[in-house]
Formats: C-alpha cells, structure tokens, sequence
C-alpha cells in the first residue's frame, strides 16, 4: 500500500511517523514496549502506552528497556522497546549478547536518529548496530511505512529468530502523512520455554551461537534480495540513478522525478546482486544515504561502480536542495535553485522557561567564583547559554557526575582552587548517574552535586520518571527518596540539603557552605517543572517603574518574562558610562514565582495585585 | 512539483504553530490532497524557533518545503516573519502577526529586534497582509486565540474554500466545551475579516 492509493480514502488518518510506529506495534500483537523518552523517540511510548491491550512503561534507561524487551521476547511474546540514537549506545552491551540468543517473540528495537540534530548532542547512523550487531535494518520513508514496517519487522524477527533494528529519523517520526491501518493480528503467546544452551550466553555456549548467527546473516542476505520492501520505480531518463532509503527516499523522489530508483526498505543486509543488477540498467549510479557512507562502501567492495559521499554530505539531510546542486557538480550540468534570500534576524535559541526552578540554580552558580561545574543532559543544559554561561561540560547521560570526578582527581596545581560541581537533573541521575555519584563517594571525590528534581523528564515534554511517583500512564506507584538514596550510596546524612530553588539565599548559602567542604555533598533542588501539572501559578508580577533604576539585576535570572522597556546610557562620578536597563514583566507570561523579587534592590518589583508572596508550591499530583 | 501548495508556518514555542499546521493539513485532505507536515521542533517547547511545513497536493513526496519556493508563510510573530521570508517564492503571500515577543538574548542587550519588521518584509518581493492578532486575542478575553485569528487571515489566501479551514479548526476544539468553541469561531472570523 502506497500513500498514492489512499490519497483520497477518507478513512486513511493523518498521524505522524511515531504513532504510526506505535499502531503499528499495537496491531502486529506487540504485549511489551518499553523505552526511555528521547527526542525525537518520545512519542512512540506516548501513544503506545494510551493502548490497553499492551503493557507499556517507561524504563530508567534503554539498556533497561532493552532488556525488558528481550525478556518478553524470551517469554514467547512479541515486544518492542523505542529509544533515540544515543540510547542505543547505552543499550549495545545487551544488544551485542542477545544477537547471540536471537528473539523467540518478535523483538523490535526502534532507534530514532537525529539527523540534522534538531535536539542532540551528537549526530549518529544508527544503521551501524546492524552492521556491528548481525541484525537486519528496516528504513521506513514516511508514515505510512512507518506503520507496515512496524508491523513486518515483527515477523522477520520471528522468521529468523533475530532482532530487528527499526531505523528511524527525525524527519520519519516528526513528519505526519496519511496512514491506512489494516487488520490487527493475534499473536497467541508461545511461554518461556527453558533453553540453556541457548539462553544462558557462558563462552560454551556463546561460541556455539556465533557459527549460527554466521549462517543467519546468509540467509537474510539472500531473503534481502527479493524482500518486497526492495523495491524497484522505474524512471524515463536512463541518465542517473538512484539507491537510496528512509527519508532520502523522499528527497530524491522530489529532486529527480524521472530518475529510475532502487528503495530500500530492508537496506541491511543489502541486496547486492539486484542493486548490481539496477546499476547496469543506469548510465550513473548513486547512492543517497543518511548518513555515513555504509551502503556505499559495502558497493564499492562488491565492485559497483557508484558515486556517494564524494558529492554528498556526510552530515545532515539529503534534501532536494542538498541532492540538486551536488548531481550537478557529477553531471556538469548548471542547477537553478531558486535564490535564497538570507535573514539577518537575531537568533532565537531555546530558554529556559518562565519561573523554571532551574533559574534560580543557574543564577547562583553565574555568582559563585572559582568553578568548574560539570553538566548534564536535559533543560539545564541551558544554563551553557546566556545569561548565566554556568556550564563547562556537557557530554552524555550522567557523564556530569563521573567527569566531575575525574576533573576533581586530575586537577593540577592550576585548578587547586576551583570548586568541582555536578549539575544534573532527577530523571538524568536516575537513568545513570547514580553509578557516578557513587564512584565519587566509593574512591573520596570531592564534588558538590546539584541534583535538581523537578519530578518529570523536562527537556522531552514533562513524562513520568521513578521521580514523579507515576508510571507511564500518570497512575500512582513508588516515589525514589533522593536523600535516602544518596544516603545508601555513600553521601553523610550532614552533606545532603533539599532546598526550595526559588530562595535564593538559602541556595546560596548552601552551595558557598558545601564547595568548600572537601568531601560529597548534595544539594537537592525541590520544586516541580512549570510544564507539568504539579506546578501551581501564582499571581503575576509587575514592575514600579518609579522604583526601577535600571540596574538589569533581575535580567541576570534569565527569565523569558523580563523585559527592557528602555535603555538608558549615564555617566558615573569615576567617569565611565555605565548603561541602565529599565525593565518590565510580561504579566500574560509571568506566574508569579518571586525569584525574580529576591534580585531587586530597590523593591521595583511587585505582585500585580495584592497577594501575599507566596512561592510556587507543590500540589498533589 | 508545480501543483503542490507550499505552506510555511513559523512562530515561537508554545504559540500554537502546529496545532494551526494540523488544522490546514485536515482541511487540505477534506479536499482529497495528499498531504505531509513537518514539525521542525527541536527543542522549542524551550521559547525556541518553530517552523512547520504543510505540503498537499496530489502526491507529495519530500516533507520539506525548498527554500525560495513557499507560496505561503503564516507567521506567528513579526520577527519570525523576517527570519523565513527568505523561504518564499517570488510572488508569494505573508501573513505576519504584528504582537512582538522579544526573547533574552534581545533583552540582555546581545542582539536588537528589528525596528521596523514590516518595512523590512516591504523589500522581498511578496505581498505582506499584516494583522495584530495579539493585541485582537488579548481583547477577546485569550492570547491562546492567536492560533485562530492567523487561522482566519490565512483562509482567502489557501487553494480551497475557507469554510473547509473554519470547519476543521471547529472539529479541532469540538471537545473543548460550547464556550472555546465559539471563542475560536469569533476569532477565525475576526482574523479572516482583517483581508
């Protein structure tokens, strides 16, 4: 089923590439998905877990949801776990055994890369794994087969007893197309049935899986050939043509409309003889791959002759504008794009949000001196940015706390002064940065840790963590203790304050006193995030402009609700010119969490009305 | 590629560009389109930029919209106009929301918004209809009725009957109570009044 033929069928639903993903699993008789939310991943979990028929949750990490997966496939039931492209690195130890034991259920593992990174800290090919793991590669180009991959890849994973990587992109699972859904299938469950030779991966038995893992990549190589996701669109102009898969399908459809085109739906292993084959019938040959050059080298060693990333780019989208000007540079011939006229407009990077709790952490750590402050992944990422410039570091999962403690270690004579603190948040220290603060505590580093809980997963939309005290789908369960767990991890009861983020001074004095203690402390932040539904307003602030004296303390806090009203540029008694900003608050924006208050001299700034200050507090979830 | 209409919304986190991007999508598949949306998000829940593509036509392959070949541009925010009129084709159509927002790194002084957007806008060759759809949101009781407003400016300007627009913004907030129901009606109507 092409999008083509249902163009007009008004049963077809409109719906974005990671639902389609997620009614996809739902009717190929998925019973176990699990994942850890990541841009741009999150959404398949979202939709899945509103499915009664499944069991859904969200993991600590992916390796977690990983395993969770791999035990329901070995209890006879079809299971997916969703991650984005860096979770599969967490995930690949239990990926690179379980190739080994294969899937007895179908085991899906659907990887969103984020090419072009639109919200990543790195760009990755997750086809690799497929390389890397010995497990077949499915490549979906829109919603559509988004949803009909979903659903075929379960059953190849059977077929082979494999698990199956689902390749996805940014621009697969944030693209909405129309999706016509067919009949749902019932998979009876097979149960656990015990296998040790098999299941149990001691050297003994993992050395006799390997022959047999060998032997599977043959067959699937020879199933590739005539697998009808490969499939072949003849073109009228012989001149050029194309090999290519997932969202560069769609850019070379739309670039080079008359070009023959070989699409591959399962692109590893790839169909060597029938793309040797389409080469033969094409003057030219190229080959459009996101990203590394993994099909084409593959090509090149079987002795195609092609073109690849000798004119296309390693990094980024193959759109049409990309493809069009690079096929020309092959062929000689000039391309007209149409000219694109350059914006010289300001940039517009994300913020932290109106009275986030992280505000108030990031404007203390821009006043205390001597720092080296090691970071995180998710909102307070941020504080890198302006105004506060109160991040060093920013690597990968929990990397702030296990780095802290190699900069604490590894400091020399230069940095004997500097305070050495983490920055991370609840979800974050969760998924696996509780192993670094234990390192820190186990080898006596000396490291002031900021845990900053806000009870949700921020940076991916406000879901549900060990955290929140919910599950997936917002119903009660178990709520971490993060004094106590820091506890049990090695941190002394004294070294441990909860503070509420919006005082001010209460976290400052908190962090001068712990930097400059030389053992673990932890400062724990307790305040919700302001997207989700724990964080109550209050009454919006107001500027006395008769008070103002433009002194711009309170543009310091970062708050997207402070605005200048004017600049003012005036001379001091010593003679230098100093400039004034006088201020006002956007009152529709403003929920009134006073921090902003505590950075006023002069008292400019107050409730629009006559409320007492009260901090944003709390409320029963 | 000739017959595929190109829709470029742009905005600012939180300011309802692809609730109003879904809205032209359903009603362009009312009319038998194929249809793609984009949502280049990124991280702009965090008051970040926000674009989104609509696509339809009779087959639309590729999701995103060629810079220079956007026939329109829907802008949630007058400085948003500026950064993506470079997108537009000759002859195109802006709809430019004159309410500006001016993020942190305008207000700590690192960058200046542009004085004049509009005159600005005067220098591409595209026709710009602009409306103060904030300040007509605000008198209407909601800033959140920006969405609808822009939706109402838009409507003359797509290949179809507005009533098709206006028919599916109403199915969009047909669970939201009789009272947001009409709220949204008057604005789209306010917004489609203003051209």
């Amino acid at each position: 089923m092409t999008a083509a033929e249902t163009v007009r069928d008004l049963q077809a639903l409109f719906i974005s590439g990671n639902e389609a993903v997620a009614m996809g699993a739902r009717d190929a008789g998925c019973r176990v998905a699990a994942a850890y939310p990541g841009t741009p991943s999150t959404e398949i979990l979202e939709y899945i877990s509103t499915y009664p028929k499944v069991y859904s949750e969200w993991s600590i990490n992916e390796k977690v949801s990983l395993e969770v997966a791999i035990g329901a496939s070995l209890a006879g039931s079809r299971a997916l776990c969703a991650m984005k492209h860096v979770g599969l690195n967490v995930a690949s130890d239990a990926l690179m055994t379980q190739t080994l034991i294969g899937a007895v259920g179908g085991l899906v593992i659907a990887v969103a890369d984020d090419v072009g990174l639109s919200s990543s800290q790195n760009e990755q090919d997750s086809r690799h794994w497929g390389r890397f793991a010995h497990i077949p590669v499915l490549e979906p180009s829109d919603a559509q087969e988004a949803y009909s991959m979903t659903r075929f890849a379960f059953g190849l994973s059977e077929r082979f007893a494999v698990p199956v990587l689902l390749r996805l992109t940014t621009r697969i699972c944030h693209v909405k197309g129309l999706v016509r859904i067919t009949a749902d299938e019932s998979i009876p469950a097979q149960g656990f049935n015990k296998d040790s030779s098999r299941y149990v991966m001691v050297p003994g038995n993992a050395r006799n899986r390997i022959p047999q893992m060998m032997q599977r990549d043959i067959e699937l190589a020879r199933y590739s050939e005539d697998c009808e996701l490969n499939r072949f669109e003849s073109g009228s102009d012989q001149s050029i043509g194309f090999v290519t898969s997932g969202a560069a399908y769609c850019h070379v459809r739309e670039a080079f409309p008359d070009a023959p085109v070989l699409k591959l739906g399962l692109s590893h292993p790839a169909p060597v003889e029938t793309i040797r084959a389409f080469a033969e019938g094409v003057d030219r040959l190229i080959v459009a791959e996101e990203v590394d050059p993994l099909l084409e080298t593959e090509l090149k060693a079987a002795g195609i002759p092609l073109c690849g990333k000798e004119i296309l780019p390693r990094i980024g989208e193959l759109t049409p504008t990309v493809l069009l000007p690079a096929v020309a540079s092959l062929t000689g011939e000039s391309c007209e794009l149409a000219p694109v006229r350059e914006s010289d407009v300001f940039p517009r990077p994300p913020t932290l949000c109106v009275a986030c709790p992280h505000l108030g952490i990031y404007y203390c750590l821009a006043h205390v001196k001597n720092t080296i402050i090691s970071g995180d992944i998710g909102c307070y990422t941020l504080g890198a940015g302006h105004p506060w410039n109160a991040l060093d570091t920013c690597i990968s999962m929990g990397a702030s706390l296990s780095v802290a403690q190699g900069i604490d270690k590894g400091r020399s004579e230069h940095d004997a002064n500097k305070n050495v603190i983490a920055v991370i948040g609840d979800s974050t220290f969760l998924h696996m940065g509780m192993q670094g603060l234990l390192d820190i505590t186990y080898n006596r580093g000396n490291v002031t840790i900021l845990l900053l809980d806000n009870r949700a997963v921020g940076m991916t939309g406000g879901q549900n963590a060990p955290s929140s005290g919910l599950d997936i789908q917002g119903n009660s369960t178990i709520q971490v203790d993060f004094r106590k767990l820091c506890e049990a991890l090695g941190v002394k009861s004294e070294r441990i304050h909860e503070v509420n983020p919006y005082e001010l001074p209460t976290l400052f004095k908190a962090l001068r006193d712990e930097v400059k203690i030389a053992e673990p402390s932890v400062i724990i932040t307790n305040q919700p995030c302001v997207l989700t539904e724990r964080y109550s307003k209050q009454p919006a602030l107001n500027v006395d402009a008769d008070r103002c004296t433009g002194c711009g303390n309170c543009l310091d806090v970062g708050c997207p609700a402070i605005l200048v009203e004017r600049r003012e540029t005036v001379v001091k008694p010593n003679g230098r010119e100093k400039e004034l900003a006088f201020v006002k608050i956007d009152s529709a924006a403003c929920t009134g969490c006073n921090l902003c208050i505590n950075t006023c001299g002069p008292d400019a700034i107050v409730p629009i009305q006559n409320f007492s200050r009260i901090n944003a507090v709390e409320v029963n979830a | 590629m000739s017959q595929i209409t190109n829709v470029l919304i742009a905005g600012i986190g939180g300011q309802g560009v692809m609730t109003a991007a879904d809205i032209i999508a359903q009603a362009a598949i009312r009319c038998g389109h194929d249809v793609k949306k984009t949502e280049v998000a990124g991280m702009a829940q965090r008051g970040g930029v926000v674009t989104s593509h609509v696509r339809f036509g009779e087959r639309v392959h590729s999701p995103s919209i060629m810079p220079g070949s956007a026939d329109l541009l829907l802008a949630f925010e007058p400085a948003e106009a500026l950064r993506w009129a470079g997108h537009l084709r000759n002859g195109a159509t802006a709809l430019v929301n004159t309410f500006a927002q001016t993020p942190p790194v305008v207000s700590l002084g690192l960058f200046e918004y542009p004085a004049a957007p509009l005159e600005e806008m005067a220098r591409h060759p595209v026709s710009t209809y602009s409306l103060d759809a904030g300040e007509m949101a605000i008198q209407m009781g909601d800033r959140r009725l920006i969405n609808s407003i822009m939706l109402g400016a838009i409507a003359r300007h797509l290949p179809f009957d507005s009533g098709l627009l206006k028919q599916a913004l109403l199915e969009r907030f047909a669970s939201k109570g009789s009272e947001m129901l009409s709220l949204n009606e008057q604005a789209f109507d306010a917004g489609r009044s203003m051209n």
